[in-house]
């Protein structure tokens, strides 16, 4: 474990110093010991304030995964930082406010993720439809000499498809759902004149003309809740909510009792409001599929991720452009 | 004019049976004890003229032997493998069965099952259930679905409908058919055990015949490899299922999505505790809007039959 000092930076053959908050992926973690001195509060007997004082007065870079919290106070402890790079695309658990008037640079996964949140959250949609882990759990239990067939799921193809947040991972998720012939219409914070998709001005009047709501926006104050009781009685008792955002885009308490009171059909859910607390009423659901925040965990992701934050922080510490910058204006859950 | 007798073997669907119901006579063969059943076809072997079949149960051989007066078999399902074509043929018994209407519902549930099993979705529902988020909190990283080749057997409706949407993730489309198809740019082999070998995700979707018995076996299976994955939305005697079991239990094979079963609703208990597979109860047209757009295909064509006009959908 490395201890910091003034002098911070590439000197000769020196690896620059990389503040870590929590173990990474393992395959990243190599990666990064390699080529940075890691510093690992987690590893240390001082509490991590302490740690930080101790050690990280001159660290110069920060890796942020598994969402952990980037604060005002935090900030405040690392006087000489200047570069955040996060292992997600969401930045809601950094204060970009904060960074900014710091002259702290951010970088994010980009649209790393895309191809994968995509591929998942058709999935999840196409598993609630058709029932494919509920039917799953029918067979694994026997049931089907038992009980007889399964009951009949709904089909896919000619479904009204709202995306909510037309983004890099909205805009996969259209052109795959569209295979399936599905009709896509979208509410996104602009109209994208661009896309031959239907645009709604808020997410009630695209709720009203659809059978399904993907989620794939960012969570900001704007989009928190953004899915709330009046949107779902707008989507109405046979609507589908599938969300690989994050869980706060979505009042879970009304969605519970939607779904207890048969208000609403069904839903895919990958991301809940207090991970990994999961509402206990879905357990026994089978018209909800559940999944404990996996939609971006592939090999493959692991590679390319591993790949763009190095690239990320070599780009910093030889002052080159970062290749994923967040922009000091993408608002943030915070500002 | 004498109300048609149709024999229906096995429950199929409410609806369609409450269309026949108002119709035609029918004569429900499961109501009989299975010993008794010879008997009730010979009892009513005079009024029988139509038989409504699907994938459990239609004319066999025996059965058309035993309906002298049978003018039609109607089938609730695209497969024919419960009819004996070739009797039916010989007899001048017309054949339907209802193709396109349930082609997306099958495709849709092939691409389903590739990403349930590649991305491990029953898996993380299973672990979300049993409150283990909450405790362990670990994660364990899956195969990306969007990128792999795809190889499908048997380039139908069914296999082009499957290519389809396969496409729009990117996925390279190759396929294994009796003859090659002109008018695509998918990657064509002459050579089933070379198909499984250059591709990521088999998928079944031909139709089950003689020829293609058992046409996934330990050969094809060893082929496609530890990390590929098998998709069968066909017939479960496609693929040889004693060896599929193996495949498994061994490692040979990386995974599977079965929608069928060599003797349904029977499925090899020891599938049930594996987590690369994901195993559903034959719901491949299992939709509501599609099982009635089924059904009013099985009653076009027999009402098709019954006024002398043009059948929908013949096959024979």
């Amino acid at each position: 474990m490395a201890l910091g000092s003034e002098a911070q930076g590439r000197r000769g053959t020196e690896r620059p110093q990389l503040l870590l908050l929590r173990p990474p992926l393992s395959v990243l973690h190599e990666a990064l010991s390699a080529r940075f001195q890691l510093l690992r509060p987690w590893e240390s007997p001082l509490p991590f304030d302490r740690f930080l004082a101790a050690h990280a007065a001159g660290v110069r870079a920060l890796l942020v995964t598994g969402l952990a919290s980037v604060d005002g106070p935090l900030l405040d402890a690392l006087p000489a930082l200047r570069f955040i790079v996060t292992t997600s695309s969401g930045v809601n658990h950094i204060d970009l406010a904060e960074c900014a008037r710091r002259g702290i640079a951010v970088a994010n996964a980009g649209t790393i993720f895309s191809l994968d949140v995509a591929d998942y959250a058709v999935g999840l949609l196409i598993d609630v439809l058709r029932r494919v882990s509920a039917s799953d759990r029918y067979v694994r239990r026997g049931l089907w000499p038992r009980a007889g067939d399964y009951p009949l799921g709904s089909k896919l193809g000619s479904k009204r498809v709202g995306i909510v947040g037309l983004g890099s991972i909205g805009s996969e998720i259209a052109k795959r759902l569209e295979a399936f012939g599905c009709s896509i219409s979208y509410f996104s914070r602009s109209r994208k004149p661009q896309v031959p998709y239907t645009y709604f001005p808020s997410v009630g009047d695209l709720a009203a003309e659809s059978d399904v709501l993907v989620l794939s926006c960012a969570l900001t104050e704007e989009t928190y809740h953004i899915i709330n009781r009046d949107v779902m009685s707008a989507l109405g008792k046979d609507g589908i909510i599938i969300n690989v955002g994050r869980g706060a885009l979505v009042d879970e308490a009304e969605l519970v009792k939607h779904l207890m009171q048969r208000e609403i059909g069904g839903a895919g859910l990958d991301v809940f409001e207090h991970e990994p607390a999961v509402p206990e009423e879905l357990f026994c659901m089978d018209n909800v599929v559940l999944s404990a925040h996996f939609s971006v965990e592939t090999l493959e992701m692991s590679t390319e991720l591993c790949q763009l934050v190095i690239a990320n922080l070599n780009a910093f510490f030889s002052n080159r452009p970062l290749l994923t910058p967040v922009s000091a204006r993408t608002r943030s859950y915070y500002s | 004019m004498e109300s048609l007798g149709v024999l229906l073997p096995v429950p199929m669907n409410a609806y369609l049976e409450s269309e026949l119901a108002r119709r035609y006579k029918v004569f429900r063969l499961w109501e009989s004890p299975p010993e008794r059943r010879q008997d009730f076809i010979r009892a009513n072997a005079a009024a029988i003229r139509a038989v409504v079949g699907n994938s459990k149960a239609g004319a066999d051989a025996d059965t058309i032997d035993a309906l002298p007066r049978l003018e039609i078999v109607a089938c609730f399902s695209v497969g024919l493998d419960k009819v004996d074509l070739a009797k039916c043929r010989e007899r001048g018994i017309r054949v339907t069965n209802t193709p396109d209407v349930l082609t997306d519902d099958v495709a849709d549930l092939a691409i389903g099952l590739a990403i349930a099993v590649l991305r491990r979705l029953c898996q993380a529902d299973r672990y979300v259930r049993s409150g283990a988020w909450l405790s362990k909190g670990d994660y364990k990283l899956t195969t990306r679905f969007s990128g792999k080749t795809i190889g499908i057997i048997g380039l139908g409706r069914i296999g082009l409908a499957i290519a389809k949407r396969a496409e729009a993730f990117g996925c390279p489309i190759s396929y294994y058919s009796r003859s090659e198809k002109p008018n695509t740019n998918y990657k064509y082999y002459s050579n089933l055990v070379d198909l499984a070998a250059n591709c990521h995700v088999l998928v079944v979707a031909c139709s089950l015949t003689e020829e293609t018995y058992h046409i996934v076996n330990r050969e094809v299976l060893d082929a496609l490899g530890p990390k590929g994955v098998l998709v069968n939305i066909g017939r479960g005697p496609h693929v040889d299922e004693p060896e599929l079991v193996a495949a498994l239990r061994e490692g040979r094979l990386g995974g599977a999505g079965l929608d069928v079963f060599e003797q349904e609703p029977y499925v090899p208990e020891e599938l049930f505790g594996m987590e690369n597979v994901v195993l559903v109860p034959h719901v491949g047209s299992g939709t509501n809007e599609t099982r009635n757009a089924m059904a009013d295909l099985v009653i076009g064509n027999l009402e098709a039959h019954v006024m002398n006009k043009p059948l929908l959908t013949p096959v024979v």
